[in-house]
């Protein structure tokens, strides 16, 4: 039902990831029974339970608007692939 | 047919807070690329954002400034795409539960009409890095990810370009006011996506949206409006289908030109940040937010006229700026005449700063010289072209105005007698033009007025030398 749905090939792509025929196998059947569980979880009474984005009643986390030292430059430059003048170095990118 | 343009704008705001939205990296600008960076804005694993509490604050003040509801509940949410401006591939932003919700902005819609253009929503998000593209391939620099932006959208509530434009100065000037943000705009403080789309006279439904992304300036924003909306005018004239689609606008060339569109660029998978909790602001604090909200431009202008007597369009130009409306408020309490101050402020004063391209908070003239200054001018303590310099001199050296006359010898000279003397010989030595007075020749009475102010080196009451000289040569025209 539900994994008649999903679009594995669309999510791969999303998601930079590319799957090989075999691996686009394994993952709609794996994809397809997350989302039958959730079908499942579907059939639960929820009358009068707010929807929540965290499992855990906390709330207003805040910080000070104060300032910290960072990272030195060549700890930072240290895990870029390639850099140059200080900035880090990608393929061109056009829009 | 007659068609209808409709326009609504995306305005992202860069928030005044020292810090990162979700880490301690300072914010200023014009540091060099990557000195503002720590593991959290860079994204690495393992890290945790902590929401800095005053970027919340500054956007709840906004949104209660421009009258939006205060969400009781709201989140953050990760908007997932891959660019290597974002190294974390999402951006903390918010979808469903944003900070603020509707409220409007009063703009001047030209001959004198006020229109109000309705706010959707207020929500705050991180910066993202800056790409700076090169010839053949791309440098990044992280200083800005992760610095709080507000982004405030608003309804397609908009109808021309100079309506946009004017949203633009009405925004800016209210987060003046309110001091959430620098709005620089030099320094991307302020970047606007623009949506419009064109639809025939009579049809309820908005025409095929086309979004404009990016600009960095107001003027950008009304010229490439008007090269936009010109454009689709021109393609439903002539039966051409509008493609929704994100354009650009390039200044060199003067036109918009589609963006080649990221793959699925829309297709965001939006969840909620489980990294970060909800914000949840008990009222009582809201309220106390809404307390402390500053006197808004309408409502300074409103007590402008009421309070000092002053005109209404004085007022419309004192309190267009927040700092020149302090700077003038200081300066009229406990002037004899604030329509003098504000004569002072709306022409030497906006003059020179805008020569020199200053701010008034920087001008060496306090509030309080300027209105010893106007006082002097007023008793005829001095001539009023010696005022101007000495506003010259204070502008350039501060000061004490009473004293800078004093040093000068620049005291006005208002002794009848003395005057009287002066008129007499100016008489005397120019019998032709005195006798042209007479005749009626208004003009030949300046020549004499100069003659007494050049052989008073300037010091003599001008409206004495006036009185003077006529009494001694009668009516023009021999009639008096
Ligand atoms: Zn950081």
């Amino acid at each position: 039902m539900a994994s008649d749905t999903i679009d594995v090939t669309y999510v791969a792509r999303l998601a930079r990831l590319n799957l090989s025929a075999d691996e686009r196998a394994a993952f709609q059947s794996q994809l397809g029974q997350i989302l039958d569980y959730v079908q499942a979880i579907r059939g639960v009474d929820v009358t009068g339970v707010e929807p929540t984005a965290h499992a855990i009643r906390v709330q207003n986390r805040f910080r000070e608007d104060v300032t910290a030292d960072g990272l030195a430059m060549d700890a930072i430059l240290a895990n870029a692939p390639q850099h140059s003048d200080s900035q880090f170095i990608v393929p061109r990118i056009v829009e | 047919m007659k068609y209808l343009t409709t326009i609504g704008l995306e305005v992202h705001v860069q928030l005044k807070t020292r810090s990162k939205m979700f880490c301690g990296c300072p914010t200023g600008p014009g540091a060099p690329p990557n000195t503002q960076v720590c593991p959290v804005c860079l994204g690495y694993p393992g890290t945790l954002p902590v929401m800095n509490g005053e970027a919340i604050r500054l956007t709840v003040m906004t949104g209660l400034m421009l009258g939006c509801a205060i969400s009781p509940y709201s989140k953050f949410d990760r908007k997932n795409y891959f660019y290597p401006d974002m190294p974390k591939n999402y951006q903390i932003s918010q979808f469903d539960k944003p900070l603020c919700l509707g409220g409007s902005v009063e703009i001047d819609a030209g001959g004198g009409a006020v229109k109000a253009v309705r706010l959707t929503r207020i929500h705050l998000e991180e910066d993202v890095g800056k790409c700076i593209h090169q010839a053949r391939r791309s440098g990044v620099d992280f200083n800005r990810a992760g610095v709080p932006l507000m982004e405030i959208v608003t309804e397609p509530d908009m109808e021309t370009p100079d309506e946009a434009f004017a949203f633009l100065l009405a925004l800016k000037q209210m987060l003046l006011y309110l001091g959430v943000s620098d709005c620089n705009l030099e320094e991307g403080n302020l970047r606007c996506d623009v949506n419009c789309s064109v639809r025939p006279e009579g049809q309820a439904e908005l025409g095929t949206k086309v979004e404009i992304k990016n600009m960095n300036t107001f003027k950008g924003v009304h010229v490439a409006l008007q090269y936009e909306l010109d454009r689709q005018l021109e393609a439903v004239r002539t039966g051409e289908r509008i493609v929704q689609e994100t354009r650009r606008w390039e200044p060199e060339a003067g036109a918009t030109a589609p963006m080649r569109s990221k793959e699925q660029a829309h297709d965001y998978r939006y969840f909620p940040e489980p990294d970060l909790m909800p914000v949840v602001l008990p009222p009582a604090q809201v309220e106390a937010w809404r307390a402390a909200l500053p006197e808004l431009p309408r409502q300074k202008r409103e007590r402008f006229a009421a309070q000092y007597g002053i005109p209404e369009y004085d007022a419309r130009v004192l309190a267009a700026q927040k700092a020149v409306a302090d700077y003038f408020d200081e300066a009229a309490r406990g002037a004899s005449n604030p329509k003098l101050i504000s004569n002072w402020v709306m022409t030497e004063m906006l003059r020179r700063l805008a020569e020199r391209e200053m701010d008034i908070r920087d001008c060496k003239v306090t509030p309080a010289a300027l209105r010893e200054l106007a006082a002097l001018a007023e008793i005829q303590a001095i001539n009023s072209n010696t005022a101007k310099e000495v506003f010259a001199i204070l502008f350039e050296q501060g000061g004490d105005p009473a004293a800078v006359v004093r040093e000068r010898g620049w005291g006005q000279n208002s002794d009848g007698d003395a005057i009287g003397a002066l008129a007499d010989r100016v008489i005397a030595e120019n019998a032709k033009s005195a006798d042209d007075y007479r005749r009626g020749k208004e003009a030949a009475l300046k020549f004499l007025i100069g003659q007494v102010m050049r052989l008073s080196q300037g010091k003599a009451n001008p409206q004495m030398a006036t009185e003077k000289l006529v009494q001694r040569l009668g009516r023009p025209g021999g009639t008096g």
